[in-house]
């Protein structure tokens, strides 16, 4: 197995292009399991963590870039006004030592559908950027998660930023885990309010072959919420709300959990992320006034 | 010889580090900052890997084995199949059912099929894929109470599967049946019919009855240091081998006849173990690595990962039970039925002692006139189970607490109130006749446990929505909706040291010299330190008993007699014995030697005789001569005193076959606990916010590792009561690894408040008693009894899932 370790973005992404089967590494917190438990042996690893660009984040056109190599302990530090949702799924990610080697640009490389950063992305509606000798795009995170563990990313791109939205309402991120800490998610489940736009962002981990939108949920929800007061919902439309959560599911039964156990879960997170919502957004409203 | 002084401090002097002192341990620190060397560290220049091929089938024929391709690879330097096992093909601790290398027949998905030894792990892993197995599947025997009751359930073993013992299994996949009667159930003993009868009589006279069906799952004692060594090939024909166990001669005994050797050739070390609970008694890769140094001539290391760690090891038995108890309306107990059928998986490892244990613990410390109790341990197609912390007795200590608490429900009474009705307590006899023949204070360790301060409530902490405080925790799935808490109380009883006729002796071999001027103690045994602790008590014990500080502890290992297993809660009764022992043999020559010198004034017998503080001390004439006077330096011609001895407990009896009566157990343990935790009731997620104990250890020896046991064990319990399960379907396991097989981390670890009692045992070194175990015993039940209060849930499987909180069935 090759050990490549470019120093520049430009040669990484020759790097890659040259042997599109190479596997890119940052923290390695994904990809040396897998090596070591023998699940994969590709060709060449791409050592990305000599690359300045990727491990930089910060305020660019009205949206936070985030890049590719950013730890999950640098997004919680730093990142809790800027990406509040997504910093609350990091402050979830596995033991602190994970968190300080853990990337989310790993996280959408690998896109196993428990990942963290999943959900608060879709709800969000960030952007994933993908570069490669090609040239640089962007792809819709709500457009990335083709099938089990399949992305638009394609071979021979890297990862290189995700591009957060400024917040424009509350988020809010809950796992499920069978233990208080250092746990895969059983499911997970994102909620963001944007009051400019008036619309509802939702994200579900660990309950389908992806991770998932609720669409329906969120235009039920974007039609009943009080954009002005955030008048509390009434009981029927928080459970409604919670039933279209659960009801976009596409869980299945295994060793963390039944599809049952998932869906009844997702319903349960998406009330309170909703009501826990209306207390932020009235607290946003009452600062307004 | 130079003039002692005699000053008052010399008179009063106590030695530094002895019983009752908490001394660091000498491998503390190397520990805590990674320097440690562990089984896995070993290195040598010339070493090859090791690498097991396992079957990918729970119950299979083996049709063919073809190692041409693999042995093909370069830098393969063997690979060997049953056929090269040149001894003894099969091998256990009580039964000899396991092949070394599986014959014609696999009985577990993971069951060693052939093992290879090359230059680089990776290279026997190519070599491995190259092996050809034909295999003709079979279905696997995977439901224990089939195995255990239904006649027409297809054997695992068949008949006579062992050539050297044709009468081998007459008893189907039965390993065990124990059956235990007492009072009007054992005089009609081996009826059916008028059991029932007995039965019917009974019910009519209780007040209340209740009645359940309990299991327990399959839990893994998830030490952090897989299974490793290093076998080097001698020049006498042997082998030395360096390996993380429980028993070095047991090991031993197992290996020297699967190798064909002599005893003596086969020549362990222990290495530094990374934890064990029961999980290492088994063999895993000893003469597999023995078997490829032999054939090779090189040192042979085998390194196992977790996930071949989780197919590598026994594990604690999955248990189905069907309890019934009846009582008076005063809480009174009239009677108990239990079925325990434990599954002892493909191979019979210690399941026949689990029995033993489930049985005649069955019902647990309490006076019931009238028991029936069914245990039995049977094959199965199933990953093989044996020892692991608590032994039998945790499977039947969660299904007889449940019923105490659904009784005390029943009731309308305390759950402490009821068990003090029905608490034993010195002299009282367990089910199986055998008399509680050391103090028991079980009314007053609940009466404890029940005053003991309780945590504060939600409200009253700094910050009542830290999530940390919160059941989901960091992962923010509650700012306090849904949650509720509970309180519940659990107790169990433990035999300590091994049971049934076992003679489970230590022996310690003990030397006192001069060295540069200073004694100096050597302590050596056969003990295996496995993180309990017990190098430090060795320590203790010699510096109490010959009043020498420096001590050094020699590398365990078989050149001195058998230590037996630090296992049943047993090395500081039993090797703590054996080095005390030891220790008494050579203060008794010393003593002998002052005579013999002269020191000892006439009339002073040698009751008025001690050593302390390096120095002979009479109680009436003070200090009489230094230790370094009277023997001299040991390198300079001066006196070495050395002695060896065995220490054996009293002899136990095994259980009759049809009553389940006699004396089996050394020496009872318990611990009562009381948990309080805070359950979301909505998403069946748990925090525990207390888990509080009070335990009787009869002495301390060292309070800060008995601190470190009980809480510990009462970890490795709230494990079982909340997460802790391999997973095992159709004889497959779902969840072989870290990531899916979940043990309590510091965020799921309360606080806990333990109080030590201290009721001396007679029988025992110092009155203590073995203290690992009692505390793993009650805290599953305990924390499943207060996630019960919060939830009106039955909950009646450990480990409890979130589905069986919010009511989604499985």
């Amino acid at each position: 197995m090759e050990f490549l370790s470019p120093s520049t973005l430009e040669e990484a992404l020759e790097a890659k292009s040259a042997q599109p089967d190479a596997v890119p590494i940052m923290g390695g917190t994904d990809v040396m399991v897998e090596l070591n438990f023998d699940k994969r042996r590709p060709p060449a690893l791409i050592d990305l963590t000599r690359i300045p660009e990727l491990a930089e984040f910060g305020p660019e056109d009205g949206h936070t870039r985030l890049g590719a190599g950013v730890s999950y302990t640098t997004v919680i530090q730093h990142l809790s006004g800027a990406a509040p949702a997504l910093a609350r799924a990091s402050r979830s990610v596995a033991s602190p030592q994970i968190r300080n080697r853990g990337t989310v640009g790993g996280n959408l490389g690998g896109a196993s559908p428990a990942g963290e950063s999943h959900p608060p992305l879709l709800a969000t509606d960030a952007v994933v950027e993908l570069a490669s000798v090609r040239g640089r795009r962007r792809v819709p995170a709500r457009e990335f998660y083709l099938s089990l563990r399949t992305t638009a990313r394609r071979e021979d791109e890297l990862i290189t930023a995700v591009l957060l939205p400024e917040p424009a309402g509350p988020q809010q991120f809950a796992k499920i885990g069978t233990r208080n800490a250092m746990v895969i998610a059983v499911t997970s489940f994102a909620l963001a309010l944007d009051a400019e736009r008036r619309a509802v962002g939702t994200g579900i981990g660990s309950a389908g072959p992806t991770p998932l939108r609720a669409e329906a949920a969120e235009e039920f929800l974007a039609g009943e919420f009080d954009w002005e007061n955030a008048t509390p919902p009434s009981e029927a439309v928080v459970r409604r709300f919670g039933e279209l959560v659960a009801a976009a599911a596409r869980p299945i039964d295994d060793q963390r959990g039944s599809a049952e156990y998932r869906r009844h879960a997702l319903a349960v997170m998406a009330r309170r992320a909703l009501s826990w919502s209306v207390t932020d957004y009235r607290k946003g409203v009452t600062r307004c006034a | 010889m130079a003039a002692t002084t005699r000053t008052v401090t010399d008179l009063t002097s106590t030695t530094k580090d002895g019983v009752g002192a908490s001394p660091r341990r000498p491998d503390g620190t190397l520990k805590v900052t990674g320097e440690f060397a562990y089984s896995s560290d070993m290195w040598m220049e010339d070493m090859l890997w090791g690498a097991t091929l396992r079957s990918p089938h729970p119950h299979a024929e083996i049709l063919g084995i073809d190692i041409t391709e693999a042995l093909k690879v370069p830098g393969v330097h063997a690979v060997l199949t049953h056929e090269d096992v040149p001894g003894a093909k099969r091998y256990g601790l009580e039964h000899q059912d396991q092949p070394v290398l599986a014959i014609d027949k696999v009985r577990y998905k993971g069951e060693a099929v052939a093992v290879v030894a090359a230059d680089h792990p990776e290279t026997a892993r190519r070599a491995m894929e190259r092996i050809r197995v034909d295999y003709r599947v079979l279905e696997p025997v995977s439901d224990s109470r089939r195995a255990a009751l239904d006649p027409d359930c297809p054997l695992v073993h068949e008949p006579g599967v062992l050539e050297e013992h044709p009468e081998y299994n007459q008893r189907g996949n039965r390993l065990r049946y124990q059956p235990v009667r007492t009072g009007a159930f054992s005089g009609v003993a081996g009826s059916a019919e008028r059991e029932r009868e007995v039965l019917e009589r009974l019910r009519a006279e209780a007040d209340v009855v209740v009645a359940s069906e309990y299991e327990v799952g399959m839990q893994d004692q998830a030490f952090l240091g897989p299974e490793s060594g290093m076998a080097v090939p001698a020049g006498d024909g042997g082998v030395d081998l360096y390996v993380a166990t429980q028993w070095l001669h047991v090991d031993q005994r197992q290996i020297a006849p699967a190798l064909g050797l002599p005893q003596e050739k086969v020549r362990l070390t222990l290495a530094g173990v990374g934890g064990a609970f029961g999980a290492r008694e088994d063999l895993s890769m000893q003469i597999h690595a023995c078997l490829l140094a032999l054939r090779t001539g090189k040192p042979v290391k085998f390194v196992y990962n977790r996930e071949e760690s989780f197919y590598g090891h026994v594990h604690r038995h999955p248990a189905k039970m069907r309890y019934e108890h009846g009582a008076r309306s005063d809480g009174t107990l009239l009677y108990a039925t239990a079925e325990i059928i434990v599954d002892g998986g493909a191979y019979a490892s210690a399941t026949p002692a689990v029995v033993g244990v489930a049985s005649s613990l069955g019902i647990g410390p309490y006076e019931v006139p009238n028991v029936l109790v069914d245990a039995y341990g049977v094959y199965t197609n199933n990953p093989p189970c044996g020892a692991m912390r608590g032994f039998g007795a945790v499977q039947a200590c969660f299904a007889y607490e449940s019923q105490m608490d659904r009784l005390a429900e029943e009731l309308g009474m305390h759950p402490v109130d009821l068990r003090i009705r029905n608490a034993m307590s010195q002299g009282s006899r367990i089910i199986t006749g055998q008399e509680i023949d050391m103090p028991l204070p079980m009314a007053e360790m609940l009466r404890r446990c029940r005053d003991l301060p309780m945590p504060p409530a939600r409200e009253e902490l700094a910050d009542p929505a830290d999530p940390r405080t919160l059941p989901g925790g960091v992962a923010g799935t509650t700012h306090g909706e849904g949650v509720v808490r509970g309180v519940g109380y659990g107790l169990g009883l433990k035999n300590l040291c091994f049971s049934e006729g076992f003679d489970d002796y230590s022996t310690a071999r003990v030397r006192l010299e001069v060295v540069g001027g200073e004694p100096v103690v050597l302590v050596h045994t056969a003990a295996a330190e496995v993180g309990q602790g017990l190098v430090t008590v060795k320590g203790q014990i010699a510096r109490t008993e010959l009043g020498v500080e420096k001590v050094v502890i020699a590398p365990s290992d078989t050149q001195v007699g058998s230590a037996g297993s630090s296992s049943a809660s047993r090395q500081s009764y039993m090797t703590g014995g054996a080095v005390r022992t030891a220790c008494a043999s050579v203060r008794a020559e010393v003593f002998a030697l002052a005579r013999e010198r002269g020191v000892v004034p006439e009339g002073l017998d040698d009751t008025d005789l001690s050593l302390v503080g390096g120095k002979l001390v009479s109680a009436t004439a003070g200090a009489l001569v230094s230790l370094a006077d009277l023997l001299g330096d040991s390198a300079r011609g001066g006196t070495v005193v050395e002695h060896t001895r065995e220490y054996h407990h009293r002899p136990t009896e095994m259980l009759d076959p049809k009553l389940g009566q006699g004396s089996s157990h050394t020496q009872f343990g318990m611990c009562v606990h009381r948990a309080v935790v805070d359950v979301d009731v909505e998403l069946g997620l748990v925090k525990v916010v207390a888990l509080d104990a009070v335990q009787d250890v009869g002495k301390v020896m060292h309070p800060q590792q008995l601190e470190g046991q009980i809480q510990g064990g009462s970890t490795q319990g709230l494990g079982l009561a909340l997460m802790e399960e391999v997973q095992v379907r159709d004889g497959e396991i779902r969840n072989p690894s870290f990531t899916d097989y979940l043990i309590p981390t510091i965020l799921d670890t309360p606080p806990m408040r333990i109080e030590v009692l201290e009721h001396p045992d007679p029988h025992s070194p110092y009155g203590l008693r073995g203290a690992g175990e009692p505390p793993t015993l009650s805290s599953t039940p305990a924390i499943v009894a207060a996630v019960r209060a919060a939830t009106g849930r039955p909950l009646t499987h450990a480990p409890v899932r979130p589905e069986d909180i919010v009511g989604i069935e499985l």
